[in-house]
């Protein structure tokens, strides 16, 4: 291909999932406690999506590029980025602003998109805008097709797996819909806007000659990130707590098969 | 004084769905809650006359429709300009859909064109103090929230499996239908069709009454220290068959065979809960081989009785998560319970 893509990914960073969440009121709203020691991942689906724009520039060649706009504590991404760099091929983008999972996915939504707009030679029409179909902080599944709008993208998909260029050029897209199922989509022209699931491709092994590229950008990338004010403006949280989730759990230990199977099938159609 | 717009899509075959039967409920009892609120109902589609007359006795004032084949399948550029158009129309403040993948995709883009705002994975609604307060999850089904907001229109996506299905009564309603044309450039996307997972059976099934679970201890080495991958595939298999249960697994046993390791030919990622996958809604779940904490407790928050079984009585995920821990071999416990529910 000649001409390549210009794939924008969104995604920013989460609590690792392995952390213990607890919620605090601070002077701006809900916010979680110790938020700025806790370990911190690239969104799970985001980094989904990085890996699928990684994948298909590589795949595509040309002058395909990737570029990860994240907004996050400029700390906090400069550690994210020591990991994630020697994952992929991108060029970072960096806002300086909260990543709490109690902002508002349309005040997200707007900052990222105005940082898309400003990226030097963007193209829009073989633009691809990826980012996570969810997100475990927020988890609005709203943000990718608002900043799609602000982008004027018109041709959107949600819990994609799929993203395949066809040989006449149009793009077939396998979205997860519902009974576990795909709804097969073909568009014919970008830009188009993609939410993924998971993908089909695992966590690319660390790759230090990546990560070695990748870090003349992203240093001076975090050094000139916007400040930017990302809340809730117009919501009034009454309340955020932890849900009750300890059980008595019964330990049935030492009785015979045949017994615990007899036990789960009444159980099962009482 | 709130306008309630119920909004709703029809189903390949005119129909309305389970989930939006729910969210029907839920528009109608929260319109009785909030004092003074209107309530209105509108639905697109290619035909939605049979549907309206499905629900005509919801309550809902009057009925709006965009329809014509345009609408009759889920494109992002053809539902945001036909639920953009019926939300103007009714002048809704409050406005309710299920979650279906369709209305999930579309609505946000909706909210934008309105000006207004959208929260989605709305669990719960609290009229007590006069004004609306929804509730939804934060972090991964973590912590919960009570919220409400000013501004409208408020777009609200509504999960499923919360509220019970709308008791239709087959009636008629009048229409006012909303005529709309679709230009070319909105056509862009075509709908082929809808294809399953490349998987060896379709193990997911979203009305079940029970869930289950498998973790990758099914594709580890047992007493005997060898792998039974063959096995595990039968007794799974033939257990979801007589049970009728979904199958949801875990992460570790789905990214297997991104790994090359062995695996259950019928899991795909669209089986997985818990931090990256679903956080299904059934009444009962049942995990075997499945160990982990924090990730599961995630996938099952949303399940009512649950029980386990798996060889390690103080495994972290079912202690103090699940109701019984069965502490023995899942392979001839589950082979059991099939031959118990084959039987009777």
């Amino acid at each position: 291909m000649a001409q390549g893509f210009h794939i924008v990914v969104c995604g920013s960073l989460v609590p690792d999932p392995l952390q213990t969440l607890e919620p605090i009121q601070s002077p701006t709203g809900p916010a979680l406690k110790n938020e700025m020691m806790l370990p911190a991942v690239l969104d799970p689906w985001a980094a989904h999506a990085l890996y699928e724009a990684a994948n298909l520039a590589k795949k595509t060649g040309g002058d395909s590029k990737v570029w990860l706009v994240s907004l996050g504590p400029k700390a906090k991404l400069q550690q994210l980025m020591m990991t994630m760099a020697q994952k992929a091929a991108f060029e970072l983008v960096a806002i300086d602003g909260s990543s709490s999972g109690f902002t508002d996915s349309a005040e997200v939504a707007q900052t990222l998109a105005g940082a898309i707009e400003k990226i030097p030679g963007l193209d829009k029409s073989r633009l691809l805008v990826f980012g996570g179909c969810s997100s475990a902080s927020r988890d609005a599944g709203a943000t990718i097709q608002l900043i799609g709008e602000h982008l004027g993208i018109t041709d959107q998909f949600l819990a994609v797996d799929e993203f395949t260029v066809q040989n006449d050029g149009s793009f077939k897209i396998l979205e997860r819909v519902e009974a576990g199922q795909y709804q097969v989509s073909v568009c014919s022209a970008l830009p188009i806007a993609i939410g993924w699931a998971t993908g089909n491709l695992p966590e690319p092994p660390n790759n230090p000659q990546i990560g070695m590229v990748n870090m003349r950008t992203i240093m001076p990338a975090l050094q000139k990130a916007q400040a930017a004010k990302v809340g809730a403006e117009g919501v009034t949280f009454a309340s955020v707590k932890l849900p009750q989730q300890q059980r008595q759990t019964k330990i049935v230990k030492d009785v015979p098969v045949d017994e615990i199977a007899r036990d789960i099938v009444e159980w099962i159609k009482s | 004084m709130e306008t309630i717009l119920y909004i709703a899509h029809t189903e390949s075959n005119g129909s309305l769905s389970k989930a939006s039967m729910e969210t029907l409920t839920a528009a109608s009892d929260l319109a009785k809650k909030l004092a003074g609120a209107t309530f209105v109902a509108g639905l697109i589609g290619e035909n939605v006359q049979s549907a309206v007359n499905a629900v005509s006795n919801c309550g809902a004032s009057k009925f709006y429709a965009v329809e014509g084949a345009d609408f009759g399948s889920s494109r992002y550029a053809s539902d945001v300009a036909a639920l953009e158009i019926l939300i103007r129309t009714a002048n809704a403040t409050i406005v309710l859909a299920s979650s279906t993948s369709r209305f999930c995709r579309a609505m946000p883009g909706v909210a934008y064109r309105l000006k207004g705002l959208i929260d989605t994975h709305v669990s719960g609604f609290e009229t007590g103090s006069g004004k609306l307060e929804i509730q939804r999850w934060y972090y991964r089904q973590r912590m919960v929230a009570s919220m409400s907001r000013t501004q409208r229109p408020w777009l609200l996506l509504v999960d499923s499996g919360i509220y019970p299905a709308f008791q239709a009564q087959t009636g008629s309603a009048t229409l006012q239908k909303i005529d709309m044309k679709l230009d070319e450039s909105k056509k862009k996307t075509k709908v082929v069709g809808l294809q399953a997972p490349q998987t060896t059976a379709q193990t997911i099934r979203p009305d079940a009454a029970l869930l289950f679970v498998a973790g990758a201890g099914w594709t580890k080495k047992q007493a005997d220290g060898q792998i039974h991958i063959k096995d595990a595939e039968r007794i799974i298999l033939d257990f979801l068959n007589s049970s009728n249960a979904s199958l949801g697994s875990s992460k570790s046993l789905v990214d297997q065979g991104s790994e090359g390791e062995e695996v259950l030919p019928f899991l795909s990622h669209l089986n997985q809960v818990g931090q990256t996958g679903s956080t299904p809604r059934h009444p009962k779940g049942l995990a075997a081989c499945c160990h982990g904490e924090e990730p599961h407790t995630v996938g099952w928050r949303f399940i009512n009785e649950r029980r386990a079984v798996n060889l390690d009585p103080n495994c972290g995920w079912a202690q103090g998560k699940a109701d019984v821990l069965y502490v023995a071999d899942a392979f001839q416990v589950m082979t059991k319970v099939t031959e118990l529910l084959t039987k009777k």
